[in-house]
């Protein structure tokens, strides 16, 4: 068993008009870590599905140890050694490790002799530089030891090339470095080649030996990592010089409270503590950053705020008055949301950009009085303000939503969320997956609602996103605030610290 | 190596910001349009397959169906009769379905609703007859709306499964109307056929004007256009359709969820309660088995095949009601069994369900230009 080398020759894909890739060539050496790195949209899954077997290319061929190869399905890739650890899991969260790699195999038996299996998985096990629990089941499983594995998976599959799809996006810093650790041992060893799939710079410098950047669909430049500067990639990648976004903080917080959480406990779940918040404010023109490593109760937060879980106990008081997130109580004192994964969260996928757009006041007309029929020259009128406003880019309004791109679903949503006046606006990962461009830009434009008078608060897993926004931090973890501090002259080691719970 | 950019990339994308698809939303309605045609003349591509397996003429075949459902007056009218009841059936699925919500219990709501009706009329005997309509309507309705309500409560505030509640409801309310039927509401007179008393001639919904069809089948139109409007014009309608489109959604926007989809299963209720009410007033004039015919059922089929579109459903239901009135036509012309034309729903039913898939595939519907 040893590394493949595989060469992608100007390959192209086309979907309907669309040009997903355009002579797009890349070279993977054996036994080296590579990068295929590029803004979301740029291609990367396409050229990785066309490799695959899940898409077939349009033009172009695939060199697999020289030899140029014919891959039409998925099972052409199996045959040749080459396979892929997705950015979502696709183990069986109710299964042992042992039955998962089992059955993935190819070739299952009619009646699993489970005593051989075990052995035989033991002794692989063995091998691997890295283990983990046979026996244990998948559910119970923290994130990094899945990533491993279906690492652990791909290996006993006995593939020779692996793609890890944005491999780091749903792993703590320590345990992204550790995995990426590994996978490259693996890599100089001499027994796999790896492509990783990432839009992250700083993995790229680290762990990667040679990178291939792909712009828009298009080949826009290839090298050494060790030769290749942080400047020279971003210029790659975005193909213009990045403007430093230039957010200017105006005006300082006001004394009157805008939010303010009491007391809140809601159950757990599955092992997790719930919420236990004693007390949380927000005043008007302040951007409270709620930091955290995922998963340690910011998202039950912000469904509790935005109406989509109930509390078992305590009070959020918006404005002085007890706030229970009802439509009348939300259009009454201007509280909005910018979900997290706002298709998924915020939008309704199947219905038109217009009708999503007019979410917050398709059942008011313009002095705020309910209506009974819908006004649609006025639902019309508001969907082409915001959407010339906000730059979306759509090829009608009258498209459904789910059809756009991330960034433009993430336009269409700050539009909807940020039209008329906003009180309190309660934001959850708002760049997550968005390309450079679009994170200026929404990043800008939560400063100046809060230049504007709103009070916010924003939860991000992005400490560097809370660093540059917010005005206080507020650390959790394990579902409790852990630790305060005002952001101005704030320490990142010391707010890594308490996320991850030593306080 | 070297580090190479390309300078060719730094051309325009394929999408161009302000590139407008001005035709797309006609073509989306045509997609809706041309899918189901498509589906009806693939299934009667496979039905006359198999006639021809059975030694059958296709197109004999046809041309009875033709005339049985469409082709004279008296076979249209017999047509437009089966499709009434099924107009206010198939509303009983297609309005819970803007929420999501897969309602089958129709039945249930049907047979309670025209026994309200059948008792409500009984202590009002010499009351004006359009009054004691009304009362009949009214009680039909309430019973039906009550039943599937039951539903979207257990549904809305402990989450229990829709079909599966209303499914088991619908058993639990045809077992109910039996009971009563043949106990504590039984006409003693009625012994071959347990049934309650009559409402009484003067009571009974005459045929519209210059026809023999009864009144079911305008009120049905008539319903069909009203739930269009309220799921397509009003605000609560849009709410319903976000709410049924994304429920995290409708939950962040504040939308009362728990409220629509009690109202939403009311109201889906309360038509299929008005039908079996009018099937009592217009046909019966009593309850009785006869009401259990299935027509809750054959509502879920039309709702389906109208996508829950409720303009739809009034093509559908003529549709499945002309293969219906086909039905007897074909068994004494061509020696068919009364089974071949459940066949034919059957395959009919199947070819539009597959043809839900083909929404999206076909590049010539879909939006063109920036994304």
């Amino acid at each position: 068993m040893s590394a493949l080398a595989v060469e992608a020759v100007a390959i192209s894909k086309r979907f309907g008009a669309f040009t997903a890739l355009a002579d797009v060539s890349m070279k993977v050496a054996p036994a080296s870590v590579h990068a295929l790195l590029g803004e979301n949209g740029a291609g990367k899954s396409t050229l990785v599905k066309c490799l695959l077997g899940y898409y077939r290319a349009d033009e172009g061929s695939f060199l697999i140890d020289g030899r140029e190869e014919i891959i039409g399905r998925p099972a052409d890739a199996d045959r040749l050694g080459l396979g892929m650890v997705y950015q979502h899991f696709t183990l069986v969260p109710a299964m042992t490790v042992a039955e998962n790699l089992v059955m993935s195999r190819a070739a299952v038996p009619a009646v699993i002799d489970w005593g051989r299996e075990l052995a035989a998985l033991e002794a692989f096990m063995a091998r691997m530089p890295f283990r983990v629990k046979l026996t244990a089941e998948v559910g119970t499983l923290a994130a990094g030891e899945r990533q491993k594995t279906e690492i652990l998976k791909q290996l006993y599959l006995q593939r020779r090339f692996l793609v890890l799809d944005e491999p780091t996006s749903v792993l703590t810093p320590q345990e992204a470095d550790e995995m990426l650790s590994l996978v490259q041992g693996l890599a100089h060893g001499g027994s796999i080649s790896v492509l990783i799939i990432t839009h992250k710079l700083k993995e790229v410098a680290r762990f990667a030996d040679d990178v291939t950047v792909l712009r828009r669909g298009r080949f826009a430049g290839r090298g050494a990592t060790a030769r290749l500067g942080a400047a020279e990639l971003t210029a790659m990648m975005i193909g213009e010089p990045q403007v430093p976004a230039s957010l200017q903080r105006r005006g300082a917080p006001m004394a009157a409270e805008r939010l303010r959480v009491r007391a809140l406990r809601t159950a757990g779940d599955a092992g997790r503590p719930g919420l236990a918040i004693d007390t949380l404010s927000v005043f008007p023109r302040e951007i409270v950053g709620i930091a955290g490593v995922s998963g340690n109760g910011q998202k039950d937060l912000a469904e509790v705020l935005g109406g989509q879980r109930i509390a078992e106990s305590g009070e959020v008081i918006v404005a002085g008055e007890t706030y229970t997130a009802t439509r009348a109580e939300a259009q009454a004192r201007g509280v909005r949301v910018l979900p997290e994964e706002p298709l998924r969260n915020g939008c309704v996928p199947r219905m038109s950009v217009s009708d999503n757009l007019n979410l917050r006041s398709f059942d008011r007309d313009a002095a705020g009085a309910p209506r009974l029929w819908l006004d649609g020259a006025a639902m019309a009128e508001r969907a082409r303000r915001m959407i010339a406003g906000y730059g979306v880019r759509a090829p009608s309004r009258e498209v459904p939503i789910g059809v756009l791109s991330g960034g433009n679903v993430q336009r269409c949503v700050l539009a909807r969320e940020l039209d008329g006046e906003v009180q309190l606006l309660i934001v959850a990962n708002p760049c997550f997956g968005l390309d450079v461009k679009a994170v200026a830009e929404v990043r800008a434009r939560i400063m100046a609602a809060r230049n504007g008078g709103a009070a916010v608060l924003l939860i991000s897993e992005d400490l560097d996103e809370i660093l540059e926004l917010a005005d206080r931090i507020v650390v959790m973890h394990d579902g409790r605030i852990v630790h305060q501090t005002p952001a101005a002259g704030a320490d990142a080691q010391t707010i890594g610290a308490h996320m991850l719970g030593s306080h | 190596m070297s580090a190479t950019a390309n300078s060719k990339a730094t051309a325009a994308p394929a999408a161009v910001a302000g590139a407008v698809d001005r035709s797309y939303p006609a073509r989306r309605t045509l997609e809706a349009v041309a899918a189901p045609l498509a589906a009806l003349l693939l299934a009667t591509a496979a039905f006359a397959l198999f006639l021809l397996a059975l030694g059958k003429s296709p197109a004999d075949f046809f041309d009875l169906v033709w005339q049985g459902a469409f082709g004279s007056w008296f076979s249209l009218q017999n047509t437009l009769q089966r499709a009434a009841p099924l107009l206010l059936t198939a509303l009983c699925v297609a309005i819970p379905a803007q929420l999501g919500l897969v309602i089958i219990g129709g039945e249930g709501a049907f047979v309670l609703g025209g026994l309200a009706a059948a008792v409500a009329a009984l202590p009002l005997d010499g009351v004006w007859p359009p009054l004691v309509q009304l009362v009949m309507a009214a009680a039909g309705i309430a019973a039906g709306g009550a039943w599937i309500a039951l539903t979207g409560l257990l549904r809305a505030r402990r989450g229990v499964n829709e079909t599966v509640a209303s499914l088991v409801l619908a058993y639990i309310g045809i077992a109910l109307f039996n009971h009563l039927v043949e106990g504590p509401l039984r006409d003693p007179s009625s012994l071959n056929k347990p049934s309650t008393w009559g409402i009484g001639d003067a009571n009974m919904l005459g045929p519209l004007p210059g026809t023999d069809l009864h009144p079911g089948l305008l009120v049905g139109v008539i319903a069909c256009l009203l739930c269009w409007l309220l799921i397509y014009r009003t605000a609560t309608g849009f709410a319903a359709r976000v709410t049924g489109g994304n429920l995290r959604a409708a939950q962040l926007q504040g939308l009362p969820v728990g409220r629509l989809i009690i109202a939403a299963c009311a109201l889906g209720g309360a038509f299929a309660g008005l039908g079996g009410m009018i099937e009592v007033a217009a046909v019966h004039g009593r309850a009785n088995a006869s009401l259990i015919a299935g027509y809750g059922y054959a509502g879920i089929l039309i709702a389906f095949l109208a996508r829950h579109n409720p303009l739809a459903i009034i093509p559908m239901a003529v549709l499945l009601g002309g293969i219906g009135a086909a039905g007897g036509l074909l068994q004494r012309r061509l020696g068919l069994p009364d089974a071949t034309v459940v066949v034919l729903q059957g395959f009919i039913f199947v070819a539009i369900l597959a043809s839900e898939t083909l929404y999206g595939r076909i590049a010539w519907f879909q939006p063109r230009g920036g994304r």
